[in-house]
């Protein structure tokens, strides 16, 4: 294909995880032409697959003070401008009797060095605050920390973009670069949908591709040692706790406790992985066992408790010594000149981090690229607000739009934030639930297909949240793909995509199939095989 | 934050049985149904208490959604506790009038001929809609002059103690201020089955009322109480029965589950009087004589809470024994008075229209009476068809040779 001005940029931004997308936002907020290229879904890879926690730091200052402090400043700048995507929850770090309590002080300590505060609490206060804490505990400090939702975090950056001039390209895979010498100066792109390959062209690409950024900076001839390591994760049907639980320790397996939403989150585990499993995480029995028994430690109760599914994502680790287990490598932010490191003009990497430093891994590629297009226009994400990011809290935002909001124009508000506003929430069917578990309204879903980059099932779970509740997509699935065959205007097409979403929700439910998980997942297959017909497929 | 009473949400699967089952369903859109109102509205309510829905008042408190989950899921007392613990709405005067059936009742029974002649009255009627939101279509139980209890004091108590065997009565507001003809039929039946009936140290109402007027402080008092005097006359070693399936199931059920007042020493012990009976004939430790003459064509209501009991059949079985009776078991359905609900003016029409297939049922058969073993649904039907209802046990001291059966179990 010819290349025509529509298919020149500025900067070409490679990767729609969390990194990519502020780096688009950004790179657009600056005035720059950009295009974000992603092979998949946005927040498809590490960005959706981890705990979703808002870190304060706290669990870095022991070990890792630059870590620490670049939490804590993020920590506080989304708290501002990402507020629909935060919950405020505070931390907890506690001392179980078989933990060494002389710990807390040093920890105490390496927090208020790095600017995070941190309150040491009678454990008999600690337990009023979080009933679900192990009433075992023998100390407990509390910090800033919380959590984020990392969906709606990475899709906000990219409607921000887009509103900006950003052209975003999702189910696009980067097939080559184009080289004049040795500059690169655009990429070739497949489209998965269409089936047809296309050019585009910037004086500047940008890596953003978390763990598969190795692969891509190998297209252009240069050599990246990424550490895949992979950390499993189980969700629980409920919150159980309302303030985040870390152990007080050095940082282990499965010893944080996130409440996200409307469940919470055990994690991790941390193993090393080839590349070749990258994109086909499994989590395994042992993985599962592990993460309960630490689990109950932090928070007994998740002994009862429902689990939804298990997850695993690949940390986007820069290899630097040969640590088997990843844990202490540091979890600092990488960004590669490749022109100066490798003689290949035209391309930077931008690279380790963690979804708290997103911003600031953004604002330092996005830096080094206005640098090398001469661009001096100042970054602004410290300060301005992501779209829907609204004043005050869920109650507040919703009582700014309606006098009396219905449950679903309020669950509506707690996951669009302000942006709700511009959803049209009045009639009968856009308040009829499309999610019951959830509460997502046909509104919701109709403006997620035609604004946010909605292809198929797994994408409109990933803006709304439709198919994450304890029914997993036995009640939402089919009336979702309705809209969806309605809106794409192809009842076979949407009828297939049903069929995949019901088997990758399986696929994270059958590590955990057991007790009421097992159950509904029974029921569910019995309704969609024997009332809905779609046996054969599955 | 995390309930451990009501935390066997997660047991529900989404099969929404519930929500078919629900006699408020069909009749009000504004109501999200008890698996929305239920285990769906919990883990949103968990997440941020702002998530409350305050059109969780349309819950009837049927229970009809816990008889009907097949996962066991405690539906009901997850949407009372929700208002409980959440709503913003604090009772009204009308709310409070209608909840403190003892108070009301204790202020009315002395001037009973001038209540129930003032209250059947148009402009009063006016009043209680357009002032307090008591609907005007709805008809008041009458008042009786002399209490149950009073009764009882006078010319009941002293003959009790000659029966060797015992039994506790708590008798509830109804039979004290609107029915003592009830409590008397209940008297009558157990002396000639050779009972003595004891009233316990001052019950106070079981508080069924005030836990749906949002009045769950006032209701945990009562059950405290009530749960201290019913422990005394358990200590005696006295069976409690009530002639209320609602009394019983609130005692037995609704205190430990929504008031956290624990009832273990004494819920075992509690029972309603036809499960009481239809266990003594069983076993064979009573004989009853009925009359000869006995004959009447009789349909049977199930309250919704003795459906959640499942105790019908103890009812029923004790009716079909009845020589000369003609009996239909009625549909499930609940008549949609629900206590005190039927009575609120934004209530009424739902109320009326989830009772409407019961009525027309009744009509169709044209009974000589109704039996049921619930007060409320006695006004409703009575106010809503025409026919007269009649507790069980009344109906028992009607067809009963009283002289003979005294003589068989003496």
């Amino acid at each position: 294909m010819a290349s025509n001005k529509q298919n020149e940029f500025d900067v070409i931004v490679i990767g729609g995880g969390i990194t990519g997308a502020g780096t688009a936002r950004d790179c657009s907020l600056r005035g720059l032409k950009t295009l974000l290229i992603e092979r998949n879904d946005i927040a498809d890879g590490a960005t959706g697959r981890n705990h979703g926690l808002l870190h304060s730091g706290a669990r870095y200052a022991v070990t890792d003070q630059e870590s620490a402090t670049e939490c804590i400043q993020e920590n506080m700048i989304l708290k501002k401008v990402a507020n629909h995507c935060v919950d405020d929850t505070t931390g907890f770090f506690i001392t179980l009797p078989e933990d060494d309590l002389a710990y807390q002080a040093k920890f105490v300590e390496s927090c208020t060095k790095a600017g995070i505060k941190a309150e040491i609490l009678d454990p008999e206060e600690a337990k009023r605050l979080e009933p679900s804490v192990n009433p075992d505990i023998i100390g407990a400090v509390r910090v800033p920390d919380g959590s984020v939702d990392p969906f709606r975090l990475c899709s906000s950056n990219v409607v921000d973009a887009k509103l900006h001039g950003a052209k975003v390209l999702v189910y696009n895979e980067v097939i080559g670069f184009i080289k004049a010498g040795d500059t690169i100066t655009g990429v070739k792109v497949y489209d998965k949908q269409t089936h047809e390959t296309a050019e585009y062209r910037a004086p500047i690409t940008v890596n953003a591709g978390g763990i598969w950024g190795h692969k891509i900076a190998g297209m252009a001839g240069a050599q990246i040692g990424m550490f895949p390591a992979k950390g499993a994760l189980l969700i629980f049907a409920h919150r159980v706790n309302g303030i985040v639980l870390n152990r007080c320790r050095k940082p282990a397996n499965a010893d944080i406790l996130v409440p996200g939403d409307t469940v919470c989150v055990i994690g991790t585990t941390s193993t090393r992985v080839p590349y070749e499993e990258c994109d086909n995480m499994k989590v395994t029995p042992e993985e599962v066992s592990l993460l309960i028994s630490e689990g109950e430690k932090l928070a007994p109760c998740l002994k009862d408790t429902r689990i939804l599914r298990a997850y695993a994502g690949v940390r986007p680790l820069v290899s630097a010594d040969n640590d088997p287990s990843g844990r202490n490598i540091s979890r600092g932010i990488v960004l590669f000149d490749h022109e100066t490191r490798d003689g290949i003009k035209g391309l930077i990497t931008i690279t380790g981090g963690k979804l708290m430093t997103y911003r600031l891994m953004a604002e330092m590629a996005t830096d080094l690229v206005c640098k090398k297009l001469n661009n001096g226009n100042k970054c602004e994400t410290r300060t301005t607000p992501l779209p829907g990011s609204g004043e005050g809290d869920v109650k507040e935002v919703s009582k700014k739009i309606w006098a009396n909001p219905t449950t679903a124009q309020k669950a509506t508000v707690g996951r669009a934030g302000s942006f709700a506003s511009k959803i049209g929430m009045q009639s009968k069917e856009d308040l009829s639930l499309v999610c019951e578990c959830e509460e997502v309204p046909e509104s919701e879903v109709n403006n997620a297909i035609q604004n946010l980059d909605v292809h198929n099932l797994v994408d409109l779970r990933r803006r709304t949240r439709v198919g994450m509740g304890t029914c997993q997509g036995e009640l939402c699935a089919c009336r979702a793909a309705g809209l969806l065959g309605k809106a794409h205007g192809c009842a076979e097409r949407a009828r297939q995509d049903l069929v995949d979403f019901m088997n990758e929700r399986w696929k994270g439910i059958y590590p955990v199939a057991r007790g009421e998980s097992l159950r509904e997942a029974e029921f569910t297959e019995w309704v969609y095989s024997e009332c809905l017909g779609l046996g054969d497929e599955q | 934050m995390k309930n451990q009473n009501t935390d066997n949400f997660e047991q529900c699967i989404k099969c929404t049985i519930c929500t078919v089952y629900c006699p408020v369903v069909p009749v009000n859109p504004a109501y999200p149904g008890p698996k929305q109102a239920g285990p769906d509205g919990e883990r949103l309510r968990i997440k941020n208490n702002y998530f409350f829905d305050e059109a969780l008042k349309y819950c009837l408190n049927c229970k009809r959604c816990d008889v009907a989950c097949p996962s066991g899921v405690k539906i009901s007392d997850m949407i009372q506790e929700a208002r409980i613990n959440y709503s913003q709405h604090s009772p009204k005067l009308r709310d409070m009038m209608l909840a403190s059936t003892d108070f009301m009742g204790t202020l009315a029974t002395p001037f009973a001929p001038i209540v129930n002649g003032v209250l059947p009255l148009k402009p009063v009627k006016a009043v209680l809609d357009g002032v307090l939101g008591i609907d005007h279509r709805r008809t008041f139980p009458k008042y009786s002059g002399e209490k149950f209890e009073s009764w009882f004091n006078k010319k009941a108590a002293e003959k009790q103690k000659y029966f060797k065997k015992q039994v506790a009565y708590f008798h509830g507001c109804y039979v004290n201020y609107n029915y003592p003809q009830l409590g008397r039929d209940f008297v009558t039946v157990m002396n000639a089955l050779g009972f003595g009936v004891n009233l316990l140290d001052k019950e106070k109402c079981c508080g069924v009322a005030l836990i749906a007027n949002g009045m769950s402080g006032k209701a945990k008092k009562n059950a405290m109480h009530n749960v201290e005097v019913l422990g005394k006359a358990v200590e005696k070693g006295l069976p409690v029965l009530t002639t209320s399936s609602t009394c019983v199931l609130t005692m037995r059920d609704e205190y430990p589950e929504l008031l956290k007042v624990d009832n273990t020493a004494v819920r075992d012990s509690l029972s309603l009087a036809t499960k009481f009976i239809f266990g003594l004939m069983d076993s064979g430790k009573v004989k009853l004589a009925f009359k000869k003459d006995y004959k009447a064509k009789i349909a049977y209501h199930t309250p919704c809470h003795l459906e959640k009991l499942g105790w019908g059949v103890f009812s029923t079985s004790l009716l079909k024994m009845i020589p000369g009776v003609e009996f239909t078991l009625l549909d499930s359905n609940c008549c949609g008075i629900s206590g005190t609900y039927g009575f609120k003016k934004e209530n009424y029409d739902n109320s009326q229209a989830i009772g409407a297939p019961l009525f027309e049922q009744i009509g169709r058969i044209a009974p000589d009476f109704v039996a049921c073993d619930c007060e409320t649904c006695k006004w409703q039907i009575e106010m809503s068809t025409g026919y007269t209802v009649k507790n069980p046990i009344s109906v028992l001291a009607e067809a009963l040779d009283i002289e003979e059966t005294t003589k068989l179990n003496a």
